[in-house]
């Protein structure tokens, strides 16, 4: 029975991902629910550098552990829900939820042929093989064959910014904020008033001992 | 041992793929258990995509082709958004509505 150190390492990260997803659908708190989320990311992110894709590893860390499920976390935290009977269904659903992903995993496996995959070993590294890190391997095709997806990526990605802030921003009546256009459109004859108005004499002390200071 | 392949042996194509299909069926599942709340949703539709980009990334390896982990790059940028868009809209719905439940969101019903 032979095995190697990188195939070890990929069903002990598999099988940490699969629990934690296991847990994340288990979970009766969302907190806990987006923290087990989170374990199921990183172990992914790991079973992809072991396999050869390290960009895209560290990115899966980087933009989902570090940005989306603190997103998570923050509105899941922000929101007051009450959350029992939000899982009213639970159980009444557990049987059909098992049935279905149940049947669908052996589908799934049946179709993809494990037994026979697993006989297959992965091809040699293509990264590796041109002798460039994976990183410039990716950005080659990135950048020339699919620059113009990659912009519209960045539009998208503004677009959602934009839309998230809109969808959010809330106006109250009464409150004091500045207004930055009005600020910059602002004259002179606006801040100012001149007004005619005769000169007027002060009126000289009744007494001489309340005048002092 | 003689029929079943030794899964030690050797990273294979295999691996990838049958961890992708766990990941699928348990958000599927997730989906059918937490079918009330729509933040366990949103996670589970996270994490179907991760499953779809699991096979993506093996696919790439083992065609040699950088497309796929290309389409990868691709797929998490509009996941980040998606998420980002669902958060806002259940944050606005949550300061109307003062519920997340599916089931009270039915306005749009005939």
């Amino acid at each position: 029975m032979n095995f190697d150190f990188a195939t070890l390492a990929f069903l002990g990260f598999a099988a940490t991902a699969a629990i934690a997803a296991l847990a994340t659908i288990a979970a009766r708190n969302p907190v806990h629910a987006a923290l087990w989320l989170v374990l199921t990311f990183f172990s992914v992110a790991c079973t992809w550098i072991v396999g050869g894709a390290e960009f895209l590893g560290i990115a899966l860390v980087l933009v989902y552990v570090g940005a989306v499920m603190v997103l998570f976390l923050f509105v899941v935290m922000m929101l007051d829900v009450d959350l029992a009977p939000l899982r009213e269904g639970y159980v009444r659903y557990l049987p059909v939820g098992l049935i279905v992903a149940l049947v669908m995993l052996a589908q799934i496996l049946a179709l993809i042929g494990v037994k026979a995959a697993a006989q297959m070993p992965l091809a040699e590294n293509a990264a590796v093989a041109s002798d460039v890190p994976n990183t410039t391997w990716l950005a080659h095709a990135l950048f020339t064959q699919f620059m113009l997806p990659f912009e519209v990526a960045a539009v998208i990605l503004t677009v959602a910014v934009v839309a998230a802030v809109m969808l959010t921003l809330r106006r109250r009546g009464g409150t004091k904020h500045q207004d930055p256009s009005a600020q910059s459109r602002v004259k002179a004859a606006d801040r100012m008033r001149m007004v005619k108005m005769d000169a007027v004499k002060p009126e000289p002390p009744a007494t001489e001992g309340e005048a002092a200071p | 041992m003689s029929d079943m392949p030794n899964i030690f042996a050797a990273l294979t194509l295999g691996h990838y793929l049958a961890l992708g299909a766990v990941l699928f069926c348990i958000s599927v599942a997730g989906i059918f258990l937490n079918r009330k709340n729509v933040i366990m949703l949103l996670m589970s539709l996270e994490l179907m995509l991760l499953a779809v980009n699991i096979n993506f990334v093996a696919f790439s390896r083992s065609l040699g082709d950088a497309a796929g982990q290309v389409f990868v790059f691709f797929i998490l940028t509009v996941a980040a958004a998606e998420s980002a868009i669902g958060l806002a809209i259940l944050v606005t719905l949550f300061r109307n509505r003062r519920t997340i439940d599916v089931a009270d969101i039915d306005t749009l019903k005939g």
